[in-house]
């Protein structure tokens, strides 16, 4: 079946997909030798998630071709991608939570296979890849990591000639990313070609040998990665480098935040429990929170913003006052200013003017009685959009008319804005193009230098140490001690967000008391 | 096969105008049943849209029964915009009617005109307890609001059969099964003479102010509005969802009680059997014709209104069951939801 000459392993061709609305891909050629490691590169809405998709025969594109193995193929859904041997392990995971890891990989394969056989070919790839699973475990009972080996051992039983892994690192610890990139050249050395979609420059430079770029739904560039600089592919990938920014010293003040005792069962029963929680966030500082998604990082802020009031008497301070039982609002007149992660449905309401979503968390416009002053709330919110460069239609625009960037700077700014004591962030760039970020993390360092104290929960540790004047660590519920951002490392960090700090800071003291006595 | 797309962006004024599309196709089905009963089209139509506004008594008669229609919706836009789903306004209307009768039969001849406003406070009284047996299960137990409300319905007609089979019924009515005939003193004061429309009217006018003005420009109701859009983020906001609960109910049974007063010291005069009309589920369309905005539930309130009377006048004028009223309402309703699906997606022919 296979050509004389040595075909690619895949080739697309003037690729074109049009959403009402929006053309996700444009023309879209990209080819792939066997054993290439290819990233395809690009920012949020770039498209590359529905490029993978049309390869995995998850959509159908309107145009263009797509050749494997030299071969046209037409494919119509993810059971022949799987045919074709393409594999595809996706963001967020399609396992059960109640059932086993073997149990999960059996659902998805040929049912002619018992379920021992499918744990001993399990067991077999896992030792072969170095990918340590326990097929009996039920899946609720495992790290977002050992989920993402679950998915990758899912793929590789179907022994794919392509593998498709859509941002893969988001939920990883830096040494479990150290481990996969090794898996990953393991596989490529076999001969199976890995498209390896991100928007981590580093990483697509430590681990791939070609590097496809999008930007708005084309392709800007065809290179190779390990010959660019992160300055030329950020200037591919978004058409300008990012601005820097200059982190100056912080006058920390009073203690304005004090956590302490914190312990809380979840309300979500595969939710993250929190195990005695202490933190202090003083008046012009940034505290940061680092730790993979799903370690609590919800949970705790839930706690601290008031909408989960079932935090321990005194365990919740704000300027010195017990707030562990008051509400959001009660808390918000006290100075705690909160911006969560999710924009839409939690930080605004999908289909409210911005001038509307403004009283979400602002009273300004608000007279006697409950009063709202249309006016007023219009000239707020159109002060906002002008201060931030929020691209919307005016004050009357509907939140989610915005894109997510757009609508991250306005409910940052409606939270600057009200002059906060204290203010809390969750990912607060996350989706953002890397203009707006630079922005949003420049306003928070702006408000920090006038003195507030600032908490950050973010999954990016570049963030977190461009930002930060100290680091936290979330790992099962527990938080680490924290970190003078001098002391910091990447490898530091990492470690301890698999939850490995006691030893260490252990370690850390005995040596510093040594140095102290020598 | 034919499939639903959802629309990138769905028109605005179709929006608006769905509505009054609605009406129309409402209209054009009902003259093919006229056609199809043997009944002339043309005649049909007058009966139902000319009749009911020919002349100054029939538009009295049309705000007669339009009033209680435009209360009780007017309550339920509240509850439903707080994504709470008050289906026993019929119940908590029976229950205003009988505490407003209960105060009404302690009437005697020398009672002063105090009487009227006791009446209409009993009234919103009796909603407001039977709305918040709803939020109590609702809140302490969360028994489903749809089902409990609906089912109190049913217990509230038991409720007034009992009363009027037993202990209020008239010792002088030969057995019927009635009140007696309240006092005059507690008639509702008419607004003119030679037409039962009454100050019911007026407070159903005033209600659509204070509606709009509650939800469009106070905190409180903004904060009821939030909580059905986006439950998340009114607990982002502090908005409590429970007292989002309460309001909505105790706001909507509070006026399905005070149409039930209106009614019975007004048009009726005693309670019978015959009280419950079905103004409490006819409201629920009534609302969302009128898009659960108070300016367009006056609309859909006098276009229910048309309906119920051309009901009445089909029975006399072209020999059709009552039923028919039924029958337009849900075609309203009906073609309603099929305009609303197809603004807001498009039918695609996909194989």
């Amino acid at each position: 079946m296979t050509p004389p000459t040595s075909p690619h392993r895949l080739q697309l061709a003037g690729i074109t997909k049009r959403y009402p609305g929006v053309v996700a891909n444009n023309g879209v050629s990209l080819t792939v030798q066997p054993g290439e490691i290819h990233a395809v590169l690009g920012e949020n809405g770039a498209g590359k998630s529905t490029l993978m998709k049309i390869i995995y025969g998850a959509v159908k594109p309107d145009e263009g071709s797509v050749l494997f193995n030299g071969r046209p193929v037409h494919i119509r859904n993810p059971q022949e991608a799987r045919a074709l041997g393409i594999s595809m392990v996706f963001q967020h995971f399609s396992l059960f939570d109640t059932l086993t890891v073997a149990e999960n990989v059996w659902l998805g394969l040929d049912k002619s296979l018992s379920l021992a056989e499918v744990t001993a070919s399990i067991t077999a790839k896992a030792a072969e890849y170095g990918l340590d699973v326990d097929p009996a475990r039920p899946v609720h009972t495992l790290s977002v990591g050992e989920m993402q080996r679950v998915e990758i051992i899912r793929a590789l039983l179907t022994s794919p000639q392509l593998l498709i892994l859509d941002e893969p690192t988001s939920v990883l610890t830096p040494q479990a990313v150290d481990k996969l990139f090794v898996v990953l050249r393991q596989l490529a050395a076999e001969g199976c070609s890995i498209l390896y979609i991100s928007h981590k420059l580093h990483e697509i430079r430590a681990l791939c040998t070609a590097c496809t770029v999008l930007r708005g739904g084309q392709v800007t560039g065809v290179c190779d990665p390990r010959q660019e600089s992160n300055a030329s592919l950020s200037r591919l990938m978004i058409g300008a480098e990012p601005p820097a920014l200059t982190p100056r010293p912080s006058r920390a003040g009073a203690p304005v935040l004090e956590v302490a005792g914190l312990s809380l069962a979840s309300e979500d029963p595969f939710g993250t429990a929190l195990e005695r929680i202490a933190l202090t966030v003083r008046a012009g500082e940034v505290v940061g929170i680092a730790g993979v998604s799903g370690n609590g990082q919800g949970e705790l802020l839930m706690a601290l913003s008031g909408e989960d009031r079932r935090a321990p008497a005194g365990s919740v301070r704000v300027a010195g006052q017990d707030v562990a039982r008051l509400g959001p609002g009660r808390r918000r007149a006290l100075g705690l200013h909160f911006v969560p992660e999710e924009r839409l449905g939690r930080g605004a309401v999908p289909t409210m003017s911005l001038a509307h979503n403004l009283l979400l968390s602002r009273r300004d416009a608000v007279g006697p009685l409950g009063w709202l002053r249309v006016g007023a709330l219009k000239r707020q919110a159109a002060d906002i959009i002008a201060r931030y460069q929020v691209k919307a239609n005016g004050p009357d625009a509907a939140a989610k008319s915005l894109s997510g960037g757009n609508l991250q700077k306005f409910i940052v700014g409606r939270e600057i804005e009200a002059k906060p004591h204290l203010l809390i962030v969750s990912q607060p760039t996350w989706g953002v193009d890397v203009g707006a970020a630079a922005q949003i993390r420049g306003e928070i360092l702006a408000l920090r230098d006038a003195g507030c104290a600032v908490l950050v929960v973010s999954e990016e540790l570049e963030e977190l140490f461009e930002i930060s004047d100290r680091l936290h660590v979330i790992a099962k519920g527990r938080l680490s001690p924290s970190l003078d951002r001098a002391e910091a490392s990447i490898e530091r960090i990492g470690e301890w967000m698999s939850g490995l700090w006691d030893d260490a800071s252990a370690n850390h003291k005995k040596k510093e008391t040594a140095h102290a006595a020598a | 096969m034919l499939r639903l797309e959802v629309r990138p962006q769905p028109s605005k004024a179709w929006g608006l105008a769905s509505p009054l599309l609605a009406l129309v196709i409402t209209v054009v089905i009902g003259v093919c049943l006229f056609a199809a009963l043997g009944k002339d089209p043309v005649r049909g139509l007058q009966v139902f849209f000319w009749e009911p506004i020919k002349s100054p008594y029939a538009l009295s008669e049309l705000m007669v029964k339009a009033t209680p229609l435009l209360i009780i919706a007017l309550g339920l836009a509240v509850c439903f915009r707080s994504n709470v789903w008050n289906i026993g306004a019929e119940g908590q209307y029976i229950l205003g009617a009988i505490f407003a009768a209960g105060v009404a039969l302690t009437a005697d001849k020398s009672t002063g005109p105090w009487i009227v406003p006791a009446v209409l406070a009993a009234g919103v009284l009796g909603g407001l307890l039977w709305a918040g047996i709803t939020a109590l299960l609702r809140d302490r137990f969360n028994a489903n609001e749809i089902l409990v409300s609906l089912m109190l319905v049913y217990v509230a007609v038991q409720v007034l059969n009992y009363l009027v089979y037993g202990p209020w019924k008239d010792p002088m009515g030969y057995n019927f099964p009635q009140t007696k005939t309240f006092e005059r003193v507690t008639q509702i004061p008419r607004l003119m003479d030679g037409s039962r429309v009454n100050i019911g009217l007026l407070m159903a006018l005033g209600g659509v102010v204070a509606v709009w003005l509650f939800l469009f420009r106070t905190r409180a109701g903004y904060a009821q509005i939030v909580g059905g859009l986006a439950p998340a983020a009114a607990r982002y906001a502090g908005f409590s969802s429970r007292r989002a609960l309460w309001t909505a109910l105790l706001i909507s049974g509070g006026a399905a009680g005070l149409a039930g007063a209106l009614e019975v010291a007004g048009p009726i005069g005693q309670l019978t059997p015959y009280v419950p009309a079905g103004y409490g589920f006819a409201a629920i369309i009534v609302a969302f014709v009128g898009r659960l905005h108070p300016v367009g539930i006056v609309f859909s309130a006098i276009l229910m209104s048309m309906f119920y009377i051309g009901g009445e006048l089909a029975q006399s004028r072209l020999g059709l069951p009552k039923s028919i009223t039924g029958v337009f309402q849900g075609l309203l309703l009906f073609a309603l939801l099929a305009c609303d699906t197809l603004i807001a997606y498009r039918l695609v022919w996909k194989k």
